[in-house]
C-alpha cells in the first residue's frame, strides 16, 4: 500500500539515506533495523511526512500511497491514513487526559461526535486501558503512555501505523504488553505496521519482513531469518544460531530450543564458579526508607556494593530504582536506615564530598552537559575536580584526566564536536567520564542502555568491566536483560520499593522467566552469554 | 424491597463559561458596595460554593492562593492608611511620631495621628478589592481552564490551542528545571553566578526547545491545522474581515466614551464593526473542518448558575442605585443590610443546589465500584435463573 521510491535524503555535509526502495504491503508488520544514527527515525519521518519539514535537509524520490504520490503533502494531510507514534510519547501528548488524547486526532479530522464517542470506547477496550480513561497523562507509567499514544493514532483508523522505538524505555513486561498489542492490531484489524526497534530480540519473532538499513545508506529487505544471517546487528539468539551453524536461523526461543537438543549434548557446562564478593564493601545501605510526601518509595532496602563488582538493578518502571540511586548519592533524604559510602553518610556531605564518593549518571545524560565542545566539557570537569581535591591551582591535580577517561571508553571523539552532535553512546561515555573525573570509588548509572544499539552496548559493557577491574563499585539500573547477562556480577531486583531478589546474576536470572536472557532460555541455567557457548565450542573442537 | 428509585444527580463538569458569568456577577455586586457586611458575606458565599462545587483538578487548588492574596490586599491598604493617612479629625486611636517632609512634598504626611475612621476606610476599600479578587479566584477554581479555551469560537481555535499548550508547558518546565538542577550538582563546576545560571539555562532551554518541536510534530501528525480544501484567497478574506471589524469596534468604543467625538462615529461604527467581525467569525467557523469530542452543552443547571450570577450583579447594582446608605454606609455609622441585599446574597448561593456534583477521582472510583456490584448482582440473578430453567 505504501511505497518508497529511490528516497534520498541528506544535509549539506552528508547523505543519510541513499536511494531507498521499500514497500509495505497491506496487513504486514515490517521491522526496520540498523545501527544507531543510520537514519531509521529519518526514514520513518519521511513516511509520516515530518521529514524534511521538521528536520531540514533535502529529500528526493517519491512516496506513493496506493500508487498516488503523497510526498508533497504535509504530515497533517496524511493523518487519516498514516498514524505516527514518536520515540518519546510523553513529549507528543497534546491534551492532558487519556480520553481527550484519544479523541484529539478525530477532532482534527472533523468526525461526527457520535462516531468519536464510539471509537474512543472501542479503542480503550482494544488496548486494555479502559480504567485509565480519566487519568492525567503525565501520571501514567511508560508502558501505559506508550499504549495511549498508539491508541491516540488508532482512533483515526489509519491504514499504516508507524512506530519509532516503541519499547526502548520500557521494562521487559511492559514492552511485551506493547508488542502484544501491536501484533494483535496486525492480526485482528489488518493494520500495516512499520516499526523501528533496537532490541531486535523482542520484535523479530513478530515481524513478517525486515528492512536492514546499512551505514552506506542502502537497505536490505527480506525475511527476518535471511536478513539477520548477514546483519552486523543481531539478537543473542541469532548469534547463537550462527555459532551453532543452524540454517535457517531460529528467531524465537521456541525454535531454538527445539533445534538445540544436539548442541546441548555436545556442550559441557562451564565449571560453576561461584564468584563471591571479597573484601570491604564500598557501599553499605541498611533498611533504607525513603518517602516522597506520603508515598513510600523505598521500603527497608538493604544492599552492599563491593569494589571490583558490577551490580545490576532491575525492576519495573516506578519500582524505586532511580530513588535508590539518588538516595545512595545522598541527594534524597531518607526517613530511616543507615548508609555508609566509603565510610561516610553521603546525605551529610556537601556536594563536593558526595562527588568524590559517588558518581551518578542520570537517566538523561544530556542534563549534565552545557558547553559547546567536548574539549570544553572535559576541561570544566578537570577544573572542578582539581578545585575539589585542593591540588593547588585550578587544574593541576586533574588536567587531562577527563579526556583520558573518555578516550579509554570511547576512543576517537573529535575535541571540537558539540556534545549534542555525539551519538547516544558517545554522549553517555562523555557523561560517565565527567562524573568519574572526581575519582569516586562508586559509580551509579541510571538506565544507560536507553537508545544504544548492540555495538554501543558491547562498548559500554567493556567500559564498565574495565572500571570494575580498576576497583570501582558499579551499580547499573537497566531493563535490558541481555545487557545484564553480559555485564553484571550481581543482580538486585526491586518491586514496589522492596528488594525481591538479590544475589549473583546466574542465580537471580535463572529463577525468573521474565529476566532470563535468551541463551539461558535455550540452553539451560548454566549458560548466560553467547560468548560462553562460543568459548566452550572452541574448547571442545 | 421496592423503594422508589432515588433521583440521582449525575456528576459532570459545569460549562466553564457559566461559572465565569456567575463569578463576574459576584464581582459586579462586590464593586458596587463598600459595606463590609455585604462584602464579607459575598466572600463567604464564593468560598462555600467553591468548596462544594470544585472538582479535583490542579486548577481547583488555586482558590487558597486568592484568599491569601485578598488578605494581603487588605493588610496593605490598612498599612498605607497608617503610613500616609495621618488625619487630625475623627476618633484618634493612637499617634505615631510624624516625620517632617520638605516643602515640595506638601500634602503628603508620613505617620502621625491614626483615626478609627481612616483605618475603617482602609479596611472597607481593601475588602472591596479583596472580594473582587476572590470572585475571580472562584471562577478560576471552578472552571476548567482548558475546557474554557475549548469553548472559544472556531475562529479563535488557534489562539485557544496556543494558550492550552502554554499552560501545559509550565509544569513541564518546572520538572525539567528540577531534573537539570539535580544533574548539574553531580558534576562540579566553575563557581560564579553567571556561569552557574548558564549551566542551568542551557540544558533547560534545549530541553524546552526539543519538547516544543516534538509537540509541534506530534500535533502535525495528528492532523492539526488541516486546511480541508480552503484556498488562500478565502483565508485572506476572512482575515481582512476580522481585522476591519475589530478596528471598527475600537473606533466605535472610543467615540462612544469620548463625548467630543462626532456622533456618527459612535453607534454606527460600533454596530458596523461588530457586524463585520461576526461575519468574519462565521466565515472562519464554516471553513473549520474540525469537530468536538463531548462538547460542553448549555443545559438547565448552566442557565441557572449563569442566571444567578447575572441576578446577583443586577441586585448589587440596584442596591447601590436605590439604597445608597446600605451600599456605602460610610465609616461613621454601623453598616446595615437590607432585604434586597439579602436577596442578592441568597441568589448568589443558588449554584450550591443547581450545579451538578463535581467530577472527582473518588467519585469515579465509587461509580466504578457501583457498576461492578450491579454487574455481579445481575450475573448472580442470571445464574439463578439459568439453574432454575
Amino acid at each position: 500500500m505504501i511505497e518508497l521510491r529511490t528516497i534520498s535524503f541528506g544535509y549539506d555535509d552528508g547523505t543519510v539515506l541513499d536511494g531507498i526502495d521499500l514497500t509495505v504491503e497491506d496487513g504486514e508488520l515490517m521491522l526496520l533495523a540498523g545501527p544507531t544514527g543510520v537514519g531509521k527515525s529519518t526514514l520513518l519521518g519521511v513516511v509520516a511526512g515530518l521529514v524534511p519539514n521538521y528536520s531540514g535537509g533535502t529529500l528526493r524520490g517519491d512516496v506513493l500511497l496506493d500508487g498516488e504520490s503523497i510526498i508533497e503533502r504535509p504530515a497533517r494531510e496524511r493523518a487519516h491514513v498514516i498514524g505516527y507514534v514518536g520515540q518519546n510519547p510523553a513529549a507528543w501528548f497534546v491534551t492532558d487526559t487519556v480520553e481527550e488524547e484519544l479523541a484529539y486526532g478525530m477532532e482534527q479530522l472533523g468526525l461526527p461526535a457520535s462516531t468519536m464517542r464510539r471509537r474512543v470506547e472501542e479503542t480503550l477496550d482494544l488496548l486494555g486501558i479502559a480504567e485509565l480513561r480519566h487519568r492525567d497523562l503525565r501520571t501514567l507509567s511508560g508502558g501505559q503512555q506508550q499504549r495511549v499514544a498508539i491508541g491516540a493514532v488508532l482512533t483515526c483508523h489509519p491504514r499504516l501505523l508507524v512506530l519509532d522505538e516503541p519499547t526502548s524505555a520500557l521494562d521487559p513486561t511492559a514492552a511485551e504488553e506493547v508488542l502484544a498489542t501491536i501484533t494483535r492490531l496486525v492480526h485482528d484489524l489488518g493494520v500495516s505496521v512499520l516499526i523501528a526497534e533496537h532490541r531486535l530480540e523482542r520484535v523479530v519473532p513478530f515481524a513478517d519482513r525486515m528492512c536492514l538499513l546499512q551505514r552506506d545508506g542502502s537497505v536490505l529487505v527480506g525475511e527476518p531469518a535471511e536478513v539477520l544471517a548477514e546483519a552486523p546487528i543481531a539478537p543473542p539468539i541469532v548469534e547463537l544460531g550462527r555459532i551453532a551453524g543452524w540454517s535457517p536461523l531460529p528467531l524465537t526461543v521456541r525454535d531454538a530450543r527445539r533445534r538445540s537438543v544436539e548442541l546441548r549434548r555436545r556442550l559441557t557446562p562451564p565449571a560453576a564458579f561461584a564468584s563471591s564478593p571479597t573484601g570491604e564493601p564500598s557501599v553499605v545501605a541498611q533498611r533504607l526508607v525513603v518517602a516522597h510526601g506520603r508515598d513510600v518509595a523505598l521500603r527497608e532496602v538493604s544492599m552492599r556494593l563491593h569494589p571490583g563488582r558490577v551490580t545490576a538493578l532491575m525492576g519495573r518502571n516506578g519500582s524505586g530504582k532511580s530513588t535508590l540511586m539518588w538516595t545512595l548519592q545522598g541527594r534524597l533524604r531518607r526517613t530511616s536506615g543507615t548508609l555508609a559510602v566509603a565510610g561516610a553518610d553521603t546525605h551529610e556531605l556537601k556536594k563536593d564530598g558526595r562527588r568524590e564518593r559517588v558518581g551518578l549518571v542520570p537517566q538523561t545524560a544530556a542534563d549534565l552537559l552545557y558547553l559547546e565542545t567536548v574539549a570544553e566539557e572535559c576541561e570544566a570537569a578537570d577544573v572542578s575536580a582539581g578545585a575539589a581535591t585542593g591540588a593547588g591551582g585550578a587544574s593541576e591535580g586533574a588536567a587531562g584526566r577527563c579526556r583520558a577517561l573518555l578516550e579509554s571508553m570511547a576512543p576517537g571523539i573529535d575535541d571540537a564536536m558539540h556534545p549534542r552532535d555525539l551519538s547516544e553512546g558517545q554522549r553517555l561515555a562523555l557523561a560517565v567520564a565527567i562524573v568519574l573525573t572526581a575519582q569516586p570509588p562508586v559509580l551509579l548509572l541510571d538506565e544507560p542502555t536507553r537508545g544504544l544499539d548492540y555495538p554501543a552496548k558491547a562498548a559500554l559493557t567493556r567500559a564498565l568491566r574495565a572500571l570494575a577491574a580498576d576497583g570501582h563499585a558499579v551499580l547499573v539500573a537497566t531493563h535490558d536483560v541481555e545487557f545484564v547477562a553480559g555485564v553484571a556480577d550481581d543482580v538486585v531486583v526491586l518491586a514496589e520499593g522492596e528488594v525481591v531478589s538479590d544475589g549473583p546474576v546466574r542465580e537471580v536470572v535463572a529463577e525468573s522467566p521474565a529476566f532470563a536472557p535468551q541463551v539461558m532460555k535455550v540452553l539451560g541455567p548454566e549458560w548466560l552469554q553467547v560468548r560462553e557457548v562460543a568459548d566452550a565450542l572452541a574448547g571442545s573442537a | 424491597m421496592n423503594s422508589a428509585p432515588r433521583r440521582v444527580r449525575i456528576p459532570r463538569e459545569l460549562h466553564p463559561v457559566a461559572w465565569w458569568i456567575w463569578a463576574i456577577g459576584l464581582a459586579t455586586a462586590a464593586s458596587c458596595t463598600s459595606n463590609p457586611l455585604l462584602l464579607a458575606s459575598l466572600v463567604a458565599v464564593a468560598w462555600i460554593v467553591v468548596v462544594s462545587c470544585r472538582s479535583d483538578g490542579f486548577w481547583s487548588r488555586s482558590f487558597k492562593l486568592y484568599l491569601w492574596l485578598g488578605l494581603i490586599v487588605i493588610v496593605i491598604r490598612i498599612l498605607f492608611r497608617i503610613v500616609l493617612g495621618g488625619v487630625d479629625d475623627g476618633h484618634i486611636l493612637f499617634r505615631l511620631p510624624e516625620i517632617p517632609l520638605p516643602d515640595w512634598a506638601a500634602g503628603i504626611r508620613l505617620f502621625g495621628a491614626v483615626s478609627r475612621e481612616s483605618l475603617l476606610a482602609g479596611l472597607y476599600d481593601g475588602m472591596r478589592l479583596a472580594a473582587l479578587l476572590i470572585a475571580v479566584g472562584a471562577a478560576n477554581a471552578l472552571a476548567n481552564p482548558k475546557r474554557l479555551m475549548k469553548s472559544l469560537p472556531p475562529a479563535l481555535y488557534e489562539i485557544g490551542t496556543a494558550m492550552v499548550v502554554a499552560i501545559s508547558v509550565i509544569p513541564q518546565l518546572a520538572d525539567s528545571a528540577t531534573r537539570v538542577k539535580a544533574a548539574q550538582d553531580l558534576r562540579g563546576g566553575p563557581p560564579g553566578r553567571v556561569r552557574g545560571l548558564r549551566r542551568l539555562l542551557v540544558p533547560i532551554l534545549e530541553d524546552a526547545f526539543e519538547r516544543s518541536l516534538a509537540l509541534a510534530a506530534g500535533m502535525d501528525t495528528r492532523g492539526y491545522g488541516r486546511t480541508a480544501g480552503v484556498t488562500g484567497a478565502q483565508r485572506r478574506a476572512t482575515g481582512a474581515l476580522m481585522l476591519t471589524g475589530l478596528l471598527g469596534v475600537c473606533v466605535g468604543i472610543y467615540a462612544f466614551l469620548d463625548l467630543t467625538a462626532p456622533r456618527w462615529l459612535a453607534t454606527p461604527m460600533l454596530a458596523g464593526g461588530v457586524a463585520l467581525a461576526l461575519l468574519g467569525f462565521i466565515l472562519a467557523g464554516r471553513r473549520v473542518g474540525r469537530s468536538r469530542y463531548r462538547p460542553d452543552r448549555w443545559r438547565l443547571p448552566e442557565l441557572v448558575v449563569a442566571g444567578s450570577g447575572v441576578l446577583t450583579g443586577a441586585i448589587g447594582w440596584s442596591v447601590a442605585r436605590w439604597e445608597p446608605t446600605i451600599a456605602h454606609p460610610g465609616v461613621t455609622s454601623m453598616p446595615e443590610i437590607s432585604m434586597l441585599a439579602l436577596c442578592g446574597l441568597l441568589v448568589a448561593i443558588v449554584p450550591l443546589f443547581a450545579a451538578p456534583p463535581p467530577l472527582t477521582a473518588a467519585g469515579r472510583a465509587r461509580r466504578a465500584d457501583l457498576e461492578r456490584t450491579v454487574d455481579e448482582r445481575e450475573r448472580t440473578v442470571d445464574d439463578l435463573e439459568g439453574s432454575r430453567s
